[in-house]
């Protein structure tokens, strides 16, 4: 980590205001690594983010950081790539600010094929307010505004951006932070919008609602309950009932936004219609 | 367009849009809205043509959201809307106030609340574009009220946008929006363009907020090696969230007296006959056209009335108009609102002379004669 | 067989307990707040579960020559 650390984190930010335990430490540091080995060029890269605990993360990493408003990082975002195409555009959200209040820029951003990498954290609550139900709640756990109970049936945030367009779609956890670090670079590499669901602990204000109190807990519940898309091919629909699936889940090719702008200066340009 | 020489015949929609570009804006986000869509059409024909970007966005908030996104590249980017979207971007406004991005947001008013009156003019967001968006934060708001002001005040908004690095609010109504003049372009070439000032240090030693003796930012276009941060919370002179009592007041404070210390650079307006005045009439935007003939209609008659009109109405001209309130009888304000800006115009003259307003809230322009009889009422 | 150091950054660790109940080989054990301390190094076997895993970014494994 030290040499990772002290390249692409602000280590006199440091340490960060999440709780002990948080995710989304483990989240940012996969993020380093993926920086280190994509060897992207820090002064050409934009990291934006949204409000939230987890987007706080922008104030940590040594970019062109902007912090923006609840919801709307990718609009903010979609400014930027749109405006200067040669930067490098990382997008943190958590899973109410993408899904929730920010869900129309989401498809759209989706829909655009925008080169963008979105790392939404799910830690299936909203954290900085403190536990209230997000749209990636899942159904029966309990939250401040849910206090009977999550009645509302949850998003699977990976197949609604692809169902929106994005080209490419991967699921990770802090448990498999390595995974993480790979799906990051393949998102990167990807010319297109891509998003990267981060499944993430909340101690405080989820798992200690929800009979999981350690942070430790956890993570190892992530261990058991995921399973990697390629080994679930080979099973029953009923072995991989309840599961997790992570990995990357699709891939494929679409014009890409920025690019078919440029094409139509050229063609304006030119003299076309 | 019809085009005669360098003559053309154009909406104020159309020409606020050619101003912009003029500007250097080469960016647009918006969502379309009557009666200010034609400004997001011009700019989806026009910007590519000289290399610029338009985009559709979702929504008005990814609208302003997007054009401070583009800004912060160093483009100059440029949104337009009216009432409902007004209303839609007001948080994003606050967070370019406060994160001191310069952009330009039109605001072509319609009548409100709500859906109200979404083809007929109105000036009821006057209070909207000084207090719409949450907290203390600074406001440059200009109202045009010709063809020729909507190009000009177009670049002027971005010269003051670039110059204070805040963002800045074209307050347009339905009137200008859809009036068609021709504009001579011959009149409008020589136009001072402003562009943001780019760090003359090193990265090591800036500091994105430091805000100088001046108190306005430089902030280095996202890609040129200035590795910093931007937030919508209060920050320090690097950028970073703070809540330090000392620091948060400081910047608080900086962000709108670099506007309000200003003012005599900021400030426009237009006066006729405001020395020997008995009355004063006092308009902006589309109901001083009608203030102006009422003028001239009085002064046959041999009315002493003399005429202001406010071309920045945020910040208001204050001085210019207290001096006046010295003198005259009354000052009668004609606008199209239950009394917006005539609040701000009492509170100018605080008791020294009368303030009456003409006020019509109908969707209808107001006329010469409803602002005659309302003259021709001061005792 | 190759050894390995780990090291804790006691100032930075929030005592979340996560490299101690992750790490295969049990090497670190807590001091009274709950912080992570290293008890066995020579046991590491350099696999950085617990490096990667740190949410704040306090631990460090390194080969010793
Ligand atoms: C417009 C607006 N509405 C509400 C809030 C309050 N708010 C701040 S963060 C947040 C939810 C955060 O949850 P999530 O996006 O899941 O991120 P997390 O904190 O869990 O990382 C809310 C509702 C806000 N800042 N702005
Ligand atoms: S509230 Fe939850 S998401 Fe927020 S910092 Fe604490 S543990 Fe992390
Ligand atoms: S590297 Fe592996 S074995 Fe060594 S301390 Fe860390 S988790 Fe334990
Ligand atoms: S994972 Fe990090 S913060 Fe948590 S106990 Fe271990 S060293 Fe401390």
């Amino acid at each position: 980590m030290d040499r990772i650390y002290e390249k692409y984190f602000r280590t006199d930010r440091l340490p960060h205001i999440w709780c002990p335990g948080c995710g989304n430490g483990i989240v940012l540091s996969a993020f380093a690594r993926a920086m280190e080995e994509l060897g992207v060029d820090q002064d050409q890269t934009v990291v934006v983010s949204g409000i939230g605990c987890s987007s706080r993360a922008t104030t940590y990493v040594d970019f062109n950081t902007l912090h923006t408003t609840h919801g709307r990082a990718l609009a903010f975002a979609t400014g930027v790539k749109l405006a200067e195409p040669r930067l490098n555009v990382f997008v943190f959200m958590g899973d109410g600010d993408s899904t929730a209040i920010g869900g129309n820029h989401l498809i759209h951003a989706c829909r655009r094929n925008i080169d963008i990498t979105a790392i939404i954290i799910n830690n299936n609550i909203y954290g900085m307010t403190g536990g209230q139900y997000s749209p990636l709640t899942p159904t029966g756990k309990k939250a401040t505004t849910a206090p009977y109970g999550m009645i509302e049936r949850n998003f699977d945030l990976c197949e609604l951006v692809k169902g929106a367009g994005a080209t490419f779609v991967a699921r990770g956890t802090t448990y498999h932070a390595k995974q993480l670090t790979d799906m990051i670079v393949a998102g990167a590499k990807n010319k297109g919008f891509s998003v990267i669901e981060a499944v993430s602990q909340c101690p405080v204000s989820f798992g200690r609602r929800n009979k999981m109190r350690s942070p430790l807990e956890m993570i190892q519940w992530l261990k058991e309950n995921t399973i990697n898309v390629k080994a679930a091919a080979k099973l029953k629909p009923e072995d991989i009932k309840g599961k997790i699936l992570i990995g990357e889940l699709y891939n494929t090719e679409a014009p890409e936004y920025t690019a078919e702008y440029d094409r139509l200066i050229a063609r304006v340009q030119g003299g076309g219609k | 367009m019809t085009k005669k020489k360098n003559i053309e015949l154009l909406q104020g929609n159309e020409a606020c849009a050619l101003g912009a570009i003029r500007a250097g804006c080469r960016f647009f986000a918006g969502y379309p809205i009557t009666p200010s869509t034609e400004i997001a059409e011009v700019m989806a024909k026009e910007l590519p043509k000289v290399g610029g970007k338009f985009i559709q966005m979702e929504d008005e908030i990814a609208g302003m959201a997007a054009t401070i996104g583009a800004s912060l590249t160093g483009k100059k980017a440029l949104t337009a809307t009216s009432g409902p979207g007004f209303s839609l971007k007001q948080e994003n406004l606050g967070y370019a106030c406060i994160a001191e991005i310069p952009c330009v947001v039109v605001n072509v008013m319609r009548g409100g609340p709500s859906t109200g009156l979404p083809t007929s003019p109105s000036q009821s967001d006057v209070m909207q574009a000084k207090w719409g968006t949450h907290g203390d934060h600074p406001v440059i708001a200009l109202s045009p009220s010709s063809i020729k002001e909507s190009y000009t005040l177009a670049v002027k908004a971005f010269n003051l946008a670039e110059k204070y690095m805040t963002p800045v609010i074209i307050l347009m109504d339905e009137v200008i929006g859809h009036l068609r003049e021709p504009l001579d372009f011959d009149e409008v070439k020589d136009l001072e363009i402003i562009d943001r000032k780019k760090p003359d240090i090193t990265p090591d030693k800036y500091q994105a907020y430091h805000g100088g003796e001046e108190g306005i930012p430089i902030l280095a276009p996202f890609g040129t090696g200035y590795r910093y941060h931007i937030t919508g919370l209060t920050h320090d002179e690097s950028g970073y969230p703070t809540m330090a009592p000392k620091v948060v007041e400081r910047m608080n404070r900086r962000i709108v007296n670099k506007v309000e210390e200003h003012k005599e650079d900021i400030v426009e307006f237009e006066s006729q006959n405001t020395e020997d005045a008995e009355i004063l009439i006092l308009s902006y935007g589309g109901s001083a056209r009608s203030a102006k003939e009422a003028v001239l209609r009085l002064k046959a008659e041999g009315y002493q009335v003399g005429f202001f009109r406010p071309i920045t109405i945020w910040p208001f001209p204050e001085k210019e108009v207290g001096k006046i309130a010295e003198k005259v009888k009354a000052i009668v304000v004609p606008e199209m609102n239950m009394g917006q800006l005539k609040q701000e115009v009492e509170r100018v003259v605080a008791g020294r002379t009368k303030v009456l307003g003409v006020n019509k809230v109908d969707g209808e322009l107001i006329t010469p004669a409803e602002i005659i009889t309302v003259v021709k009422g001061v005792e | 067989m190759k050894k390995y150091s780990v090291s804790v950054n006691e100032i930075h660790c929030k005592a979340c307990g996560i490299c101690i109940g992750l790490c295969p080989k049990e090497v670190f054990g807590e001091d009274y707040l709950g912080k992570a301390v290293v008890q066995d190094t020579d046991k590491c076997t350099g696999c950085k579960i617990c490096e990667l895993h740190c949410p704040d970014y306090c631990i460090e494994v390194g080969e010793v020559s």
